[in-house]
């Protein structure tokens, strides 16, 4: 077999409370993340995959092989598909050791024992061997997950925000065990379930955005969060100033368009776009505006608003501003170093400038 | 107590009793209830007991087990139905259900007449009768306990082990079955113990043969109407003791289960 025969195809109809999900996706060995906000679709997609749940309609395919097909009544049991997955809590067995727990998918395999030793030597936890999940640490317990869905040579991994209880460095060190696991020979295509956005960028090779039950964007971490086209998405994506807008003026001699905001007098210039006299949605990330005591004069940016800063919040690893722009207000994000050097204070009146380039229109 | 009035009806109206069963053995059931009160042979139907509470709660094992799973995971609609049937036990007259047991079990019931084609002998006032009878009566004591810890084990686990590989047997046999350990020994525990002191039930569908069907409940009621309260006391304080010792083992375990298995 190829390694290039090693492809998910999957097209899954299945219907939720609020919405239907409705995907048509492949997937070729590495790591895709499926990113979207909580009740999107996600997991109810990878119990598809898994078998865990039944599709209304639509057919899976993995190395060639149909797994699910309503048209032809084909249905493949969870047990016989050889998927790994890690579900949400990870569900290890607590009546059992970690070995016991890794060596359970192993039972009618001639080399179970040397593979179990094998795959806990590689994942750091033989150690732990004997001990029970409930006497390791989150990391630990998140890495016998792994080793327990990966000693069976899976054809597809499964993960369903596997993570999210974890900090940033125990995560990576954790995904680089699995990316360095899934080289050469043995590559499998890995589908990563996340609302984390610090994850995609970190782990994706390919992100597809669900919303409402629709992929509504492909891509690579960079486009698709960059680029988000939705509210919803921009959100999701780090936008923390998103505005309800009008376009009134468009000047294609200039380049730009220009926006009204949430009815008020506050006008916008933003990239040139068709949307002309429809109400659109701005977004704007808040580390992308400049802050400034003074007014300045001879720079590029096209947007230099005066307004009030009204309160600041001390985060782990930024200040974040409100400031009242004719009635609007921006979230800003600035460094504590700056908060200091200017001695900002609520009540004062500040300068935000903002490039074109940096205001995105959404759907 | 329905138990008590029978058994007094059946010492005081013997003639009139005769005429409305109008079954033979009845004659049997006296002289054996007269030969008892005589030896007053207390220990061996203690005994009797607690190898008919032996038989039984094992065998409730074997059948409550897949009664209890199918209550568990089914999705039918008229699960209900079964729920209620299960139960049923609980709340009729052990007389009722030792009437329509015998009528089941004596010479003319279906169930009589297959056991003397495969065995050549009566069912009806036999121990095995006692035991088929004990099974059904205790049924609901083993079943609700199974099904409820069935039911409480983690489906992730489940779903855990089905993508590892195992079939429904094995998830079975090595995740719900060890998870529910606690509700399996207690449903056991109180099947062994409902079966132990059950009056009624024995009492229509065993009579009071001695050595076969008499019971230790049944003893300590004989021995009461014979005057002979220290027999009676004896029997009684065991029956108190093994009691009392089952239900304290069955809640200290179950209490103990709820810290075992978290993992916070």
């Amino acid at each position: 077999m190829t390694v290039d025969a090693r492809r998910l195809t999957a097209c899954i109809r299945y219907p939720l409370s609020q919405f239907a999900l409705d995907v048509k996706f492949e997937a070729d060995p590495g790591v895709t993340v499926f990113f979207g906000t909580s009740g999107a679709g996600k997991t109810t997609a990878l119990n598809c995959l898994a078998g865990l749940a039944k599709p209304a309609s639509g057919e899976i395919a993995l190395d060639g092989k149909m797994l699910f097909s309503a048209r032809a009544a084909t249905n493949v049991p969870v047990h016989l598909r050889n998927i790994g997955y890690l579900l949400q809590g990870l569900a290890l067995f607590p009546h059992m050791t970690v070995s016991q727990n890794v060596a359970y998918g192993m039972a009618d395999r001639a080399d179970a024992l040397q593979s179990v030793s094998e795959i806990l030597e590689r994942f750091r936890i033989a150690h732990l061997a004997d001990r029970h999940p409930r006497e390791i640490s989150g990391g630990e317990r998140q890495r016998v997950a792994l080793a327990r869905a990966l000693v069976r040579q899976p054809r597809l991994l499964l993960l369903d925000e596997p993570m999210s209880a974890l900090d940033l460095p125990t995560k990576q060190h954790i995904m680089d065990d699995l990316h360095e696991w899934n080289q050469g020979a043995r590559r499998i295509p890995i589908l990563y379930v996340t609302h984390d956005r610090a994850e995609v960028f970190s782990l994706a090779e390919r992100v597809l955005t669900i919303e409402r039950g629709k992929i509504v964007a492909d891509g690579t971490p960079t486009e698709v969060l960059y680029a988000p086209r939705t509210a919803a998405m921009a959100q999701l994506a780090g936008f923390e100033n998103i505005f309800d807008a009008q376009v009134i003026e468009t000047r294609a001699e200039l380049g730009t368009a220009t926006c009204r905001i949430n009815d008020s007098e506050l006008k916008l210039e933003s990239p040139l776009s068709s949307h002309s006299g429809e109400p659109i949605k701005i977004g704007i990330r808040a580390g992308d505006i400049l802050l400034s005591k003074q007014q300045i004069e001879g720079v590029s940016a096209r947007n230099r608003l005066r307004g009030e800063l009204v309160v600041l919040r001390e985060g782990a690893e930024f200040v974040e501003a409100d400031v009242n722009c004719s009635g609007v207000t921006f979230i800003v994000h600035i460094t504590r170093g700056a908060m200091r050097e200017l001695a900002l204070q609520p009540g004062q009146f500040v300068w935000l400038i903002f490039k074109t380039h940096s205001c995105l229109i959404l759907r | 107590m329905a138990g008590q009035r029978l058994l007094l009806a059946i010492r005081y109206n013997d003639e009139h009793l005769h005429e409305v069963v109008d079954d033979r053995i009845w004659l049997h059931v006296c002289s054996c209830h007269e030969n008892a009160c005589r030896s007053g042979k207390v220990s061996e139907a203690l005994w009797l007991s607690i190898r008919l509470a032996a038989v039984v709660s094992v065998l409730l094992l074997l059948v409550g087990a897949p009664i209890a799973y199918w209550i568990a995971f089914s999705h039918r609609r008229w699960k209900f139905l079964v729920e209620a049937v299960v139960a049923l036990p609980i709340v009729l007259p052990p007389t009722v259900l030792g009437f329509y047991l015998l009528l089941l079990m004596g010479s003319n019931g279906p169930l009589g007449q297959l056991w003397m084609r495969w065995t050549g002998h009566p069912l009806a006032f036999t121990f095995s009768a006692l035991v088929i009878g004990s099974v059904i009566y205790s049924l609901p004591f083993a079943v609700q306990p199974f099904a409820s810890a069935f039911s409480a084990v983690d489906p992730a686990l489940l779903a855990a082990a089905a993508t590892l590989g195992a079939s429904r047997w094995r998830r079975f046999r090595t995740i719900t079955l060890p998870l529910s350990r606690a509700g399996v020994l207690s449903g056991f525990g109180l099947s062994f113990a409902h079966t132990l002191g059950e009056f009624g039930v024995v009492l229509m569908l065993g009579g009071n043969i001695e050595g076969a069907t008499r019971t230790a409940s049944i003893a300590i009621f004989d021995n009461v109407q014979a005057l002979d309260y220290a027999s009676a006391n004896h029997d009684a304080l065991v029956l108190l003791a093994i009691s009392f010792v089952l239900l304290t083992a069955i809640y200290r375990l179950n209490r103990r289960s709820l810290h075992n298995w978290s993992l916070r």
